[in-house]
């Protein structure tokens, strides 16, 4: 009864801040009361539905939302395996460090120009996302795995779990909290950056190159509406994928 | 083989655990670890276990198949009873040998709670079933019955009895009675040195 109550107390303070937000965007765009410069958020809602209806809408978010994820999962997949291996072997820690270090200081606009040079448009966001990706999930992932319980490795050692039993049984579980935090943040850093990457390599039939458009035609109700479909896309993004490491965790609990 | 400890030295820093302490663990039987506390009785068993290095001596005739109960449960938490269980045992070891292990000290009710919530007797009874199933040719308890009433006790006592037969038990306790009712052979240390 207690949790209820709060629980919607919370959801009417949430409303309550978003219908001022609203509030505060519509009277600043009547007191500005120029549209190339702030559109009210009626305009964009009507935009938005016209570019429901527009042929291009659904591929461009396919094109990005497949380049995105993949460079996200990739990022993934390759900073775990690269913190396993740093876990296991000092000597690897070292030798990443300077990749590490040289790929988070970097900014990303520099890596988008030479990767422009580099590679083809189709693969340009999902590397980029990767790139931003990998040092989160690794730096996360490595201090996930230094700070599992020694005393549950020791256990382990003497009797003679095979390293599968041991992922799955402690380093999984001893590394939840690091992985939910690292693909939580990193997740929001691959839409940025991919789409980012997109504007300034002009992708055809991309996200990027509608707010590239946007810019060029000073479309200002288009930037805003696609912006809010990029906003929507990565924060429902990150909630799937958070729902599915919780559920993996559950279904591994159960075993 | 019997296992033979000549001239054990172990030292932390200044501070010296064991110094020419020697012992013989006899094989397929129950030898008792017992002494006043920081004698160095959990050193010695996990130098046994080969988790500790020994600055000096030699000991000889220790099987490499080992099991224990550590002297904390070390437990997966978010796991439940059979699957820690199943964590150390071989795949030829089914979930129902598992379950009617665990049955046996009285986990009926309890064996599919996750770890992290049960009592810490209850937790000490899974570390126990899960030295024992593992394969193992010698078995290291350190105060396995630590935390168990009476009657649990006496259960879990039994438990150990009937499941070690043909096995090296090796069980550090400050409990007489304890080496007394499984009988077996006690291994006084009483600072460096052994009395049997």
């Amino acid at each position: 009864m207690m949790n209820s109550t709060i629980l919607n107390r919370n959801r009417i303070e949430k409303l309550a801040s978003a219908a001022f937000a609203l509030l505060v965007w519509q009277v600043s765009a009547m007191l500005i009361g120029e549209s190339l410069l702030i559109v009210t958020p009626i305009a964009v809602v009507k935009r938005l539905f016209s570019l429901f209806t527009e042929a291009d809408f659904f591929p461009s978010i396919g094109y990005s939302f497949l380049r995105i994820v993949i460079g996200f999962l990739t990022g993934l997949i390759v900073g775990s395996l690269m913190a396993a291996v740093a876990g296991k072997f000092h000597l690897a820690e070292i030798m990443f460090q300077p990749f590490i270090i040289t790929i988070k200081s970097v900014p990303v606009a520099s890596f988008i120009i030479l990767c422009l040079i580099w590679l083809s448009m189709g693969t340009l966001s999902s590397f980029i996302s990767f790139l931003m990706v990998l040092p989160i999930i690794y730096s996360n992932i490595l201090q996930g795995i230094k700070s599992t319980d020694k005393k549950l490795l020791e256990m382990a050692e003497v009797f003679r779990v095979g390293l599968f039993r041991r992922i799955l049984f402690i380093y999984l579980p001893q590394l939840k909290p690091y992985l939910i935090s690292a693909c939580s943040v990193a997740m929001g850093l691959a839409w940025k950056s991919g789409i980012a990457a997109e504007v300034i390599g002009v992708s055809n039939g991309s996200i990027g190159e509608k707010l590239y458009e946007a810019k060029i035609y000073y479309t200002t109700a288009d930037l805003f509406a696609w912006t809010f479909i990029i906003v929507v896309l990565s924060i429902g993004f990150e909630k799937l994928f958070l729902y599915l490491i919780k559920k993996f965790y559950a279904g591994l609990e159960r075993l | 083989m019997d296992i033979v400890i000549s001239g054990l030295t172990k030292r932390y820093g200044e501070k010296t655990v064991l110094e020419n302490f020697n012992a013989v663990i006899p094989e397929k039987k129950m030898t008792f670890i017992m002494g006043p506390s920081g004698c160095g009785k959990t050193t010695l068993i996990n130098i046994l276990m080969g988790l500790i290095e020994k600055d000096g001596g030699t000991i000889t005739g220790v099987p490499s198949l080992k099991s224990t109960v550590f002297q904390e449960d070390r437990l997966c938490e978010g796991f439940n009873a059979i699957s820690n269980v199943r964590l150390v045992c071989e795949n030829k070891v089914k979930n129902q040998d598992i379950i009617s292990h665990l049955e046996r000290i009285g986990l009926e009710n309890n064996i599919l709670k996750p770890v992290i919530e049960l009592s810490g007797g209850m937790r000490r009874r899974v570390a126990v079933v899960r030295a024992v199933l593992a394969k193992s040719d010698i078995i290291f308890m350190d105060e396995p019955f630590k935390g168990l009433d009476e009657k649990t006790k006496e259960k879990t006592m039994q438990y150990v009895v009937d499941n070690t037969k043909g096995k090296t038990v090796v069980i550090v306790t400050h409990d007489i009675d304890e080496a007394n009712t499984l009988g077996g052979k006690i291994i006084y240390m009483n600072h460096f040195k052994s009395v049997s």
